[in-house]
Protein backbone atom coordinates (compact mmCIF):
# COMPACT_ATOMS: atom_id res chain seq x y z
CA UNK A 1 0.00 0.00 0.00
CA UNK A 2 1.58 3.25 -1.07
CA UNK A 3 1.73 6.22 1.19
CA UNK A 4 1.33 9.74 -0.03
CA UNK A 5 2.55 12.86 1.66
CA UNK A 6 0.43 15.96 1.22
CA UNK A 7 2.07 19.24 2.15
CA UNK A 8 -0.21 22.02 3.41
CA UNK A 9 1.41 25.41 3.54
CA UNK A 10 3.37 27.30 4.58
CA UNK A 11 1.42 29.78 2.46
CA UNK A 12 -1.94 28.23 2.00
CA UNK A 13 -5.10 30.09 1.03
CA UNK A 14 -6.98 28.62 3.97
CA UNK A 15 -4.66 29.76 6.69
CA UNK A 16 -3.70 33.36 6.94
CA UNK A 17 -0.77 32.46 9.12
CA UNK A 18 2.25 30.66 7.72
CA UNK A 19 2.66 27.13 8.97
CA UNK A 20 3.58 23.89 7.32
CA UNK A 21 1.70 20.64 7.80
CA UNK A 22 2.67 17.33 6.28
CA UNK A 23 -0.22 14.93 6.12
CA UNK A 24 0.72 11.33 5.41
CA UNK A 25 -2.29 9.74 3.78
CA UNK A 26 -3.31 6.28 2.73
CA UNK A 27 -5.99 6.74 0.12
CA UNK A 28 -8.35 9.22 1.72
CA UNK A 29 -7.39 8.46 5.30
CA UNK A 30 -4.86 10.50 7.18
CA UNK A 31 -2.45 8.19 8.97
CA UNK A 32 0.03 10.69 10.31
CA UNK A 33 0.49 14.40 10.66
CA UNK A 34 3.52 16.52 11.27
CA UNK A 35 3.61 20.23 11.82
CA UNK A 36 6.52 22.48 11.14
CA UNK A 37 6.56 25.99 12.47
CA UNK A 38 9.08 28.77 12.57
CA UNK A 39 7.71 31.07 9.89
CA UNK A 40 6.55 33.47 12.56
CA UNK A 41 9.42 33.42 14.99
CA UNK A 42 10.50 36.93 15.94
CA UNK A 43 12.59 36.40 19.06
CA UNK A 44 10.21 38.17 21.41
CA UNK A 45 11.53 36.62 24.62
CA UNK A 46 15.02 37.84 23.85
CA UNK A 47 13.77 41.28 22.82
CA UNK A 48 11.86 41.52 26.07
CA UNK A 49 15.11 41.27 28.01
CA UNK A 50 16.24 44.51 26.40
CA UNK A 51 13.05 46.41 27.28
CA UNK A 52 12.14 48.00 30.60
CA UNK A 53 9.24 46.36 32.43
CA UNK A 54 6.63 48.82 31.21
CA UNK A 55 7.70 48.70 27.58
CA UNK A 56 7.63 44.91 27.44
CA UNK A 57 3.86 45.18 27.72
CA UNK A 58 3.72 46.63 24.21
CA UNK A 59 6.04 43.94 22.95
CA UNK A 60 4.03 41.02 24.33
CA UNK A 61 0.93 42.62 22.86
CA UNK A 62 2.46 42.00 19.45
CA UNK A 63 3.01 38.31 20.15
CA UNK A 64 -0.39 37.78 18.64
CA UNK A 65 -2.92 40.16 17.27
CA UNK A 66 -5.95 38.23 18.43
CA UNK A 67 -4.60 37.58 21.93
CA UNK A 68 -3.40 41.16 22.28
CA UNK A 69 -4.99 41.34 25.73
CA UNK A 70 -4.16 37.90 27.03
CA UNK A 71 -0.41 38.22 26.73
CA UNK A 72 -0.10 41.66 28.38
CA UNK A 73 -2.52 40.50 31.07
CA UNK A 74 -0.47 37.41 31.87
CA UNK A 75 2.74 39.42 31.69
CA UNK A 76 1.54 42.17 34.02
CA UNK A 77 0.29 39.52 36.43
CA UNK A 78 3.74 37.91 36.34
CA UNK A 79 5.42 41.22 37.16
CA UNK A 80 2.89 41.90 39.92
CA UNK A 81 3.61 38.42 41.30
CA UNK A 82 7.28 39.28 41.93
CA UNK A 83 6.47 41.32 45.02
CA UNK A 84 3.37 41.71 47.19
CA UNK A 85 1.11 44.37 45.77
CA UNK A 86 -2.56 44.99 45.20
CA UNK A 87 -4.04 46.13 41.91
CA UNK A 88 -6.82 48.74 42.39
CA UNK A 89 -10.31 47.30 42.03
CA UNK A 90 -11.28 49.67 39.21
CA UNK A 91 -8.25 48.56 37.23
CA UNK A 92 -9.27 44.93 37.77
CA UNK A 93 -12.72 45.61 36.35
CA UNK A 94 -11.32 47.48 33.35
CA UNK A 95 -8.92 44.62 32.69
CA UNK A 96 -11.78 42.13 32.84
CA UNK A 97 -13.88 44.19 30.41
CA UNK A 98 -11.06 44.32 27.88
CA UNK A 99 -10.22 40.63 28.31
CA UNK A 100 -13.83 39.53 27.82
CA UNK A 101 -14.30 41.86 24.85
CA UNK A 102 -11.32 40.18 23.30
CA UNK A 103 -12.81 36.77 23.97
CA UNK A 104 -16.01 37.71 22.16
CA UNK A 105 -14.22 39.02 19.10
CA UNK A 106 -11.80 36.11 19.05
CA UNK A 107 -14.57 33.50 19.22
CA UNK A 108 -16.54 35.33 16.53
CA UNK A 109 -13.42 35.39 14.40
CA UNK A 110 -12.99 31.65 14.89
CA UNK A 111 -16.62 30.95 14.13
CA UNK A 112 -16.36 32.93 10.91
CA UNK A 113 -13.19 31.20 9.81
CA UNK A 114 -14.61 27.78 10.69
CA UNK A 115 -17.64 28.56 8.53
CA UNK A 116 -15.30 29.68 5.79
CA UNK A 117 -13.33 26.43 6.00
CA UNK A 118 -16.53 24.44 5.73
CA UNK A 119 -17.71 26.39 2.72
CA UNK A 120 -20.31 28.28 4.72
CA UNK A 121 -19.34 31.77 3.75
CA UNK A 122 -22.62 33.13 5.10
CA UNK A 123 -21.52 32.27 8.62
CA UNK A 124 -18.16 33.87 7.89
CA UNK A 125 -19.77 37.13 6.80
CA UNK A 126 -22.29 37.20 9.64
CA UNK A 127 -19.75 36.47 12.32
CA UNK A 128 -17.29 39.05 11.07
CA UNK A 129 -20.01 41.65 10.70
CA UNK A 130 -20.94 41.13 14.35
CA UNK A 131 -17.29 41.25 15.27
CA UNK A 132 -17.09 44.79 13.90
CA UNK A 133 -19.53 45.95 16.58
CA UNK A 134 -17.33 44.50 19.31
CA UNK A 135 -14.28 46.10 17.72
CA UNK A 136 -16.16 49.42 17.81
CA UNK A 137 -16.72 48.96 21.53
CA UNK A 138 -13.05 48.20 21.99
CA UNK A 139 -12.14 51.27 19.95
CA UNK A 140 -14.36 53.44 22.14
CA UNK A 141 -12.83 51.99 25.30
CA UNK A 142 -9.18 51.78 24.32
CA UNK A 143 -8.68 53.89 21.22
CA UNK A 144 -7.63 51.09 18.93
CA UNK A 145 -9.34 48.20 17.23
CA UNK A 146 -6.80 45.54 18.02
CA UNK A 147 -3.68 46.37 20.00
CA UNK A 148 -5.28 48.02 22.98
CA UNK A 149 -2.24 49.11 25.02
CA UNK A 150 -4.44 49.22 28.11
CA UNK A 151 -2.22 47.24 30.44
CA UNK A 152 0.72 48.24 32.57
CA UNK A 153 2.25 46.53 35.58
CA UNK A 154 0.21 47.70 38.54
CA UNK A 155 -2.93 48.82 36.78
CA UNK A 156 -4.26 50.09 33.48
CA UNK A 157 -3.05 52.87 31.30
CA UNK A 158 -6.33 54.42 30.36
CA UNK A 159 -9.54 55.00 32.25
CA UNK A 160 -13.04 54.32 30.95
CA UNK A 161 -15.09 57.51 30.67
CA UNK A 162 -18.50 57.37 32.31
CA UNK A 163 -20.18 58.83 29.22
CA UNK A 164 -18.81 56.03 27.01
CA UNK A 165 -20.41 53.28 29.07
CA UNK A 166 -24.04 53.69 27.84
CA UNK A 167 -22.85 53.74 24.22
CA UNK A 168 -20.88 50.53 24.75
CA UNK A 169 -23.76 48.82 26.55
CA UNK A 170 -26.10 49.76 23.73
CA UNK A 171 -23.72 48.39 21.12
CA UNK A 172 -23.24 45.15 23.06
CA UNK A 173 -27.00 44.78 23.50
CA UNK A 174 -27.51 45.36 19.80
CA UNK A 175 -25.46 42.33 18.80
CA UNK A 176 -27.22 39.88 21.12
CA UNK A 177 -30.30 39.18 18.90
CA UNK A 178 -28.08 38.59 15.86
CA UNK A 179 -25.81 36.40 17.94
CA UNK A 180 -28.78 34.33 19.07
CA UNK A 181 -29.83 33.95 15.46
CA UNK A 182 -26.29 32.93 14.52
CA UNK A 183 -26.27 30.42 17.35
CA UNK A 184 -29.53 28.86 16.16
CA UNK A 185 -28.32 28.86 12.57
CA UNK A 186 -25.13 27.05 13.49
CA UNK A 187 -26.40 24.68 16.16
CA UNK A 188 -29.63 23.64 14.44
CA UNK A 189 -28.25 23.20 10.97
CA UNK A 190 -28.58 19.56 9.88
CA UNK A 191 -25.71 19.90 7.41
CA UNK A 192 -23.35 21.18 10.10
CA UNK A 193 -24.48 18.37 12.40
CA UNK A 194 -23.64 15.81 9.75
CA UNK A 195 -20.39 17.53 8.93
CA UNK A 196 -19.03 18.12 12.42
CA UNK A 197 -20.49 15.57 14.82
CA UNK A 198 -18.14 12.71 15.55
CA UNK A 199 -15.34 14.37 13.59
CA UNK A 200 -11.94 14.79 15.21
CA UNK A 201 -12.98 13.32 18.53
CA UNK A 202 -10.63 13.77 21.46
CA UNK A 203 -11.46 11.65 24.48
CA UNK A 204 -11.32 12.84 28.09
CA UNK A 205 -8.17 10.81 28.71
CA UNK A 206 -6.46 12.16 25.59
CA UNK A 207 -7.27 15.72 26.64
CA UNK A 208 -5.61 15.01 29.99
CA UNK A 209 -2.63 13.26 28.40
CA UNK A 210 -1.97 16.04 25.92
CA UNK A 211 -2.61 18.70 28.59
CA UNK A 212 -5.06 20.37 26.26
CA UNK A 213 -6.23 23.80 27.34
CA UNK A 214 -9.18 26.08 26.98
CA UNK A 215 -12.18 25.25 24.79
CA UNK A 216 -10.25 22.34 23.30
CA UNK A 217 -10.16 20.54 26.64
CA UNK A 218 -13.54 21.75 27.87
CA UNK A 219 -15.14 20.16 24.81
CA UNK A 220 -13.82 16.81 26.02
CA UNK A 221 -15.32 17.18 29.48
CA UNK A 222 -12.24 18.52 31.27
CA UNK A 223 -13.59 21.30 33.46
CA UNK A 224 -10.54 23.53 33.44
CA UNK A 225 -10.69 27.30 33.33
CA UNK A 226 -8.21 29.60 35.00
CA UNK A 227 -11.00 32.10 35.58
CA UNK A 228 -12.71 29.55 37.85
CA UNK A 229 -9.74 27.60 39.16
CA UNK A 230 -7.58 30.51 40.25
CA UNK A 231 -9.68 33.64 39.84
CA UNK A 232 -8.00 36.86 38.87
CA UNK A 233 -9.30 40.27 37.89
CA UNK A 234 -12.95 40.63 38.77
CA UNK A 235 -13.93 37.05 38.01
CA UNK A 236 -14.37 35.90 41.61
CA UNK A 237 -16.97 38.64 42.15
CA UNK A 238 -19.01 37.71 39.14
CA UNK A 239 -21.67 35.15 38.43
CA UNK A 240 -20.94 33.21 35.29
CA UNK A 241 -20.89 29.63 34.11
CA UNK A 242 -18.10 27.53 32.76
CA UNK A 243 -19.27 25.76 29.61
CA UNK A 244 -18.25 22.12 29.49
CA UNK A 245 -19.40 19.48 27.01
CA UNK A 246 -18.63 15.79 26.79
CA UNK A 247 -18.22 14.65 23.20
CA UNK A 248 -14.88 16.18 22.27
CA UNK A 249 -15.69 16.52 18.57
CA UNK A 250 -15.46 19.61 16.40
CA UNK A 251 -19.14 20.35 16.89
CA UNK A 252 -18.72 20.54 20.66
CA UNK A 253 -15.74 22.84 20.27
CA UNK A 254 -17.96 25.15 18.24
CA UNK A 255 -20.76 24.90 20.81
CA UNK A 256 -18.38 25.83 23.62
CA UNK A 257 -17.17 28.91 21.81
CA UNK A 258 -20.64 30.07 20.88
CA UNK A 259 -22.00 29.66 24.40
CA UNK A 260 -18.90 31.26 25.91
CA UNK A 261 -19.63 34.40 23.94
CA UNK A 262 -22.92 34.80 25.80
CA UNK A 263 -21.13 34.37 29.12
CA UNK A 264 -18.56 36.95 28.06
CA UNK A 265 -21.32 39.37 27.09
CA UNK A 266 -22.84 38.84 30.52
CA UNK A 267 -19.51 39.51 32.25
CA UNK A 268 -18.72 42.57 30.15
CA UNK A 269 -22.13 44.09 30.75
CA UNK A 270 -21.96 43.45 34.49
CA UNK A 271 -18.50 45.00 34.73
CA UNK A 272 -19.50 48.05 32.71
CA UNK A 273 -22.62 48.58 34.81
CA UNK A 274 -20.90 48.04 38.15
CA UNK A 275 -17.58 49.73 37.44
CA UNK A 276 -16.28 50.77 40.88
CA UNK A 277 -14.67 54.14 41.50
CA UNK A 278 -11.11 54.65 42.56
CA UNK A 279 -7.59 54.84 41.17
CA UNK A 280 -6.62 52.84 38.11
CA UNK A 281 -2.92 52.47 38.78
CA UNK A 282 -0.87 51.30 41.77
CA UNK A 283 2.18 53.27 40.52
CA UNK A 284 4.91 50.68 40.78
CA UNK A 285 8.27 52.36 41.19
CA UNK A 286 10.87 49.59 41.27
CA UNK A 287 10.67 45.89 40.73
CA UNK A 288 12.75 44.06 43.35
CA UNK A 289 14.79 40.89 42.86
CA UNK A 290 12.61 37.84 42.38
CA UNK A 291 10.58 35.81 39.97
CA UNK A 292 6.90 35.74 39.21
CA UNK A 293 4.40 33.79 37.19
CA UNK A 294 1.19 34.96 35.66
CA UNK A 295 -1.46 32.88 34.02
CA UNK A 296 -4.81 33.84 32.63
CA UNK A 297 -7.47 32.25 30.50
CA UNK A 298 -6.99 33.47 26.93
CA UNK A 299 -9.71 32.74 24.35
CA UNK A 300 -7.74 29.63 23.36
CA UNK A 301 -6.71 28.42 26.80
CA UNK A 302 -4.29 29.19 29.55
CA UNK A 303 -1.56 31.69 28.73
CA UNK A 304 1.43 31.48 30.99
CA UNK A 305 4.19 34.03 31.52
CA UNK A 306 7.27 33.80 33.70
CA UNK A 307 9.37 36.84 34.54
CA UNK A 308 12.60 36.93 36.48
CA UNK A 309 13.96 40.19 37.80
CA UNK A 310 17.44 40.91 39.14
CA UNK A 311 16.55 44.26 40.66
CA UNK A 312 17.29 46.34 37.55
CA UNK A 313 14.56 47.87 35.41
CA UNK A 314 14.58 45.05 32.84
CA UNK A 315 13.62 41.38 33.11
CA UNK A 316 16.57 38.99 32.97
CA UNK A 317 14.37 36.19 31.74
CA UNK A 318 10.92 36.23 30.25
CA UNK A 319 9.24 32.98 29.26
CA UNK A 320 5.98 32.75 27.36
CA UNK A 321 3.82 29.70 26.92
CA UNK A 322 0.85 30.20 24.66
CA UNK A 323 -2.16 27.86 24.67
CA UNK A 324 -1.64 26.67 21.10
CA UNK A 325 1.71 25.26 22.16
CA UNK A 326 -0.18 22.71 24.26
CA UNK A 327 -3.14 22.28 21.92
CA UNK A 328 -1.15 21.71 18.75
CA UNK A 329 0.01 18.14 19.60
CA UNK A 330 -3.62 17.05 20.04
CA UNK A 331 -3.69 16.80 16.24
CA UNK A 332 -1.91 13.49 16.70
CA UNK A 333 -5.03 12.23 18.46
CA UNK A 334 -7.72 13.95 16.45
CA UNK A 335 -6.59 13.96 12.84
CA UNK A 336 -5.37 10.37 12.52
CA UNK A 337 -7.94 8.11 10.95
CA UNK A 338 -9.99 10.97 9.53
CA UNK A 339 -10.33 11.86 5.88
CA UNK A 340 -8.35 14.60 4.17
CA UNK A 341 -11.46 16.70 3.68
CA UNK A 342 -12.10 16.71 7.42
CA UNK A 343 -8.48 17.45 8.27
CA UNK A 344 -8.79 21.19 7.64
CA UNK A 345 -11.67 21.78 10.02
CA UNK A 346 -10.04 19.61 12.66
CA UNK A 347 -6.86 21.63 12.31
CA UNK A 348 -8.92 24.78 12.66
CA UNK A 349 -10.95 23.44 15.58
CA UNK A 350 -8.38 24.17 18.26
CA UNK A 351 -8.28 27.77 17.02
CA UNK A 352 -4.58 27.55 16.36
CA UNK A 353 -2.50 30.64 16.77
CA UNK A 354 0.98 30.18 15.43
CA UNK A 355 2.18 33.68 16.17
CA UNK A 356 1.59 32.89 19.83
CA UNK A 357 3.30 29.57 19.70
CA UNK A 358 6.53 30.46 18.02
CA UNK A 359 8.73 31.34 20.92
CA UNK A 360 11.50 28.92 20.03
CA UNK A 361 12.63 28.03 16.56
CA UNK A 362 14.27 24.63 16.68
CA UNK A 363 16.19 23.98 13.54
CA UNK A 364 19.01 21.52 13.63
CA UNK A 365 18.22 18.84 11.09
CA UNK A 366 20.94 18.02 8.52
CA UNK A 367 23.37 19.99 10.61
CA UNK A 368 22.05 23.28 9.31
CA UNK A 369 22.56 26.00 11.86
CA UNK A 370 20.13 28.76 11.20
CA UNK A 371 21.30 31.49 13.50
CA UNK A 372 24.96 31.71 12.63
CA UNK A 373 25.25 35.33 11.70
CA UNK A 374 23.96 37.36 8.82
CA UNK A 375 24.65 34.77 6.11
CA UNK A 376 21.14 34.87 4.74
CA UNK A 377 22.00 34.23 1.12
CA UNK A 378 23.90 31.03 1.85
CA UNK A 379 21.09 29.75 4.02
CA UNK A 380 18.59 30.56 1.33
CA UNK A 381 20.52 28.55 -1.28
CA UNK A 382 20.90 25.59 1.05
CA UNK A 383 17.20 25.54 1.70
CA UNK A 384 16.43 25.72 -2.00
CA UNK A 385 18.79 22.81 -2.66
CA UNK A 386 17.20 20.79 0.07
CA UNK A 387 13.77 21.48 -1.27
CA UNK A 388 14.78 20.41 -4.76
CA UNK A 389 15.83 17.02 -3.38
CA UNK A 390 12.59 16.35 -1.54
CA UNK A 391 9.48 18.32 -0.99
CA UNK A 392 9.24 18.05 2.77
CA UNK A 393 12.45 18.60 4.71
CA UNK A 394 12.61 15.78 7.24
CA UNK B 1 1.25 52.70 -19.34
CA UNK B 2 1.24 49.23 -20.78
CA UNK B 3 -2.05 47.58 -21.63
CA UNK B 4 -1.33 44.83 -19.11
CA UNK B 5 -0.92 47.29 -16.29
CA UNK B 6 -4.01 49.23 -17.31
CA UNK B 7 -6.09 46.07 -17.22
CA UNK B 8 -4.59 45.07 -13.91
CA UNK B 9 -5.64 48.27 -12.22
CA UNK B 10 -9.30 47.73 -13.09
CA UNK B 11 -9.58 44.78 -10.74
CA UNK B 12 -6.40 44.06 -8.83
CA UNK B 13 -6.40 40.52 -7.45
CA UNK B 14 -4.35 40.25 -4.34
CA UNK B 15 -2.32 37.49 -2.79
CA UNK B 16 -1.65 37.82 0.88
CA UNK B 17 1.63 36.78 2.43
CA UNK B 18 2.45 36.89 6.11
CA UNK B 19 6.18 36.92 6.73
CA UNK B 20 6.12 36.63 10.49
CA UNK B 21 3.47 39.10 11.50
CA UNK B 22 1.45 39.14 14.69
CA UNK B 23 -1.66 38.25 12.70
CA UNK B 24 -3.33 41.60 13.20
CA UNK B 25 -2.54 43.00 9.76
CA UNK B 26 -3.70 39.70 8.24
CA UNK B 27 -6.97 39.87 10.09
CA UNK B 28 -7.53 43.50 9.18
CA UNK B 29 -6.88 42.52 5.57
CA UNK B 30 -9.54 39.84 5.83
CA UNK B 31 -11.76 42.40 7.52
CA UNK B 32 -11.66 44.45 4.31
CA UNK B 33 -13.48 41.59 2.59
CA UNK B 34 -16.27 41.33 5.15
CA UNK B 35 -19.59 43.21 4.96
CA UNK B 36 -18.68 46.50 6.60
CA UNK B 37 -15.84 47.34 4.23
CA UNK B 38 -16.32 44.88 1.39
CA UNK B 39 -13.59 45.82 -1.05
CA UNK B 40 -14.73 43.11 -3.41
CA UNK B 41 -17.15 45.66 -4.80
CA UNK B 42 -14.11 47.43 -6.29
CA UNK B 43 -13.05 44.25 -8.04
CA UNK B 44 -10.42 43.34 -5.49
CA UNK B 45 -10.32 39.68 -4.67
CA UNK B 46 -8.14 37.66 -2.36
CA UNK B 47 -6.80 34.76 -4.39
CA UNK B 48 -5.32 31.49 -3.26
CA UNK B 49 -2.33 31.28 -5.55
CA UNK B 50 0.41 33.73 -6.33
CA UNK B 51 0.03 32.77 -9.98
CA UNK B 52 -3.39 34.41 -10.12
CA UNK B 53 -2.31 37.56 -8.34
CA UNK B 54 -1.66 41.08 -9.56
CA UNK B 55 -0.81 42.56 -6.21
CA UNK B 56 1.26 41.02 -3.45
CA UNK B 57 0.23 42.10 0.04
CA UNK B 58 3.05 41.51 2.46
CA UNK B 59 2.70 41.80 6.21
CA UNK B 60 5.15 41.05 8.97
CA UNK B 61 8.76 41.64 9.74
CA UNK B 62 10.39 39.19 7.29
CA UNK B 63 11.96 36.58 9.51
CA UNK B 64 14.69 34.31 8.29
CA UNK B 65 12.53 31.35 7.49
CA UNK B 66 9.82 33.17 5.61
CA UNK B 67 12.26 35.28 3.60
CA UNK B 68 13.27 32.15 1.70
CA UNK B 69 9.66 31.51 0.81
CA UNK B 70 9.13 35.15 -0.09
CA UNK B 71 11.96 34.96 -2.60
CA UNK B 72 10.58 31.79 -4.16
CA UNK B 73 7.17 33.41 -4.48
CA UNK B 74 8.65 36.56 -5.97
CA UNK B 75 10.29 34.45 -8.68
CA UNK B 76 6.98 32.75 -9.46
CA UNK B 77 4.75 35.78 -9.63
CA UNK B 78 3.55 36.78 -13.11
CA UNK B 79 4.75 40.26 -14.06
CA UNK B 80 3.70 43.02 -13.74
CA UNK B 81 3.16 42.61 -10.03
CA UNK B 82 2.76 45.39 -7.51
CA UNK B 83 3.77 45.05 -3.89
CA UNK B 84 2.02 46.56 -0.87
CA UNK B 85 3.62 46.40 2.55
CA UNK B 86 0.98 46.35 5.27
CA UNK B 87 1.82 47.45 8.77
CA UNK B 88 4.74 49.08 10.48
CA UNK B 89 6.66 45.79 10.46
CA UNK B 90 7.15 45.88 6.70
CA UNK B 91 8.24 49.50 6.73
CA UNK B 92 10.59 49.83 9.66
CA UNK B 93 10.22 46.44 11.36
CA UNK B 94 8.71 48.37 14.26
CA UNK B 95 9.34 46.72 17.61
CA UNK B 96 11.22 43.87 15.98
CA UNK B 97 13.98 46.03 14.54
CA UNK B 98 16.55 44.65 16.96
CA UNK B 99 15.40 41.07 16.75
CA UNK B 100 17.98 38.46 15.81
CA UNK B 101 15.47 36.81 13.52
CA UNK B 102 14.38 39.83 11.48
CA UNK B 103 17.63 40.87 9.83
CA UNK B 104 16.50 43.01 6.88
CA UNK B 105 13.50 45.18 6.03
CA UNK B 106 11.14 44.12 3.27
CA UNK B 107 12.44 46.57 0.65
CA UNK B 108 15.90 45.02 0.89
CA UNK B 109 14.40 41.82 -0.47
CA UNK B 110 11.77 42.85 -3.01
CA UNK B 111 10.77 46.26 -4.38
CA UNK B 112 7.79 47.77 -2.57
CA UNK B 113 5.32 50.13 -4.21
CA UNK B 114 3.19 51.28 -1.29
CA UNK B 115 3.59 51.11 2.47
CA UNK B 116 0.56 51.22 4.72
CA UNK B 117 1.76 52.19 8.19
CA UNK B 118 -0.08 51.38 11.38
CA UNK B 119 0.01 48.69 13.99
CA UNK B 120 -2.29 47.37 12.70
CA UNK B 121 -3.58 49.72 9.99
CA UNK B 122 -7.34 50.08 10.05
CA UNK B 123 -9.26 48.61 7.13
CA UNK B 124 -9.97 52.16 5.98
CA UNK B 125 -6.23 52.79 5.83
CA UNK B 126 -5.69 49.62 3.84
CA UNK B 127 -8.36 50.65 1.34
CA UNK B 128 -6.82 54.13 1.12
CA UNK B 129 -3.43 52.51 0.50
CA UNK B 130 -4.74 50.44 -2.36
CA UNK B 131 -6.38 53.53 -3.87
CA UNK B 132 -3.06 55.38 -3.63
CA UNK B 133 -1.34 52.50 -5.37
CA UNK B 134 -3.84 52.64 -8.21
CA UNK B 135 -3.40 56.41 -8.49
CA UNK B 136 0.38 56.14 -8.41
CA UNK B 137 0.62 53.48 -11.07
CA UNK B 138 -2.26 54.79 -13.14
CA UNK B 139 -0.91 58.33 -13.02
CA UNK B 140 -4.37 59.62 -12.14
Amino acid sequence: MGKTVIPIGPYHPLQEEPEFFTLTVDGETVIDIDVRIGYNHRGIEKLSESRVFENSTFLVERICGICSTSHPYAYTRAVEDIFPMEVPIRAKFIRTIIAEGERIHSHLLWLGLAGHFLGYNTVYMWAWKLREEILDVMEILSGNRNNYAMFKPGGVRRDINAEDIPICLKKIDSIVPTLVMLKMAVLDDPVLHARLKGVGVMSYQEAIDFSALGPTSRASGVARDVRKDSPYGAYDELDWDMIVTENGDVFDKAVIRILEMFESIKITKYCLEHLPDGPIDANIKDVPVGEGIGHIEAPRGETFHYVKSDGTNRPVRHKVRAPTFMNLPTYKATVKGQTISDATIILAAIDPCYCCTERVAVKNEKGVRLYNGQDLVRLCREKTDRMRKGMAPK
Amino acid sequence: MSLKLKALLKSPWVFHLSTGSCNNCDIETLDCLTPRFDIERFGMLLVGSIKHADVLLVSGSCNRMSVERLKILWEQVPRPCLVIGIGTCTGSRGLFRDSYNCPVPLDAIIPVDVYIPGCPPKPEAIIAGVVKLIQKVGGA
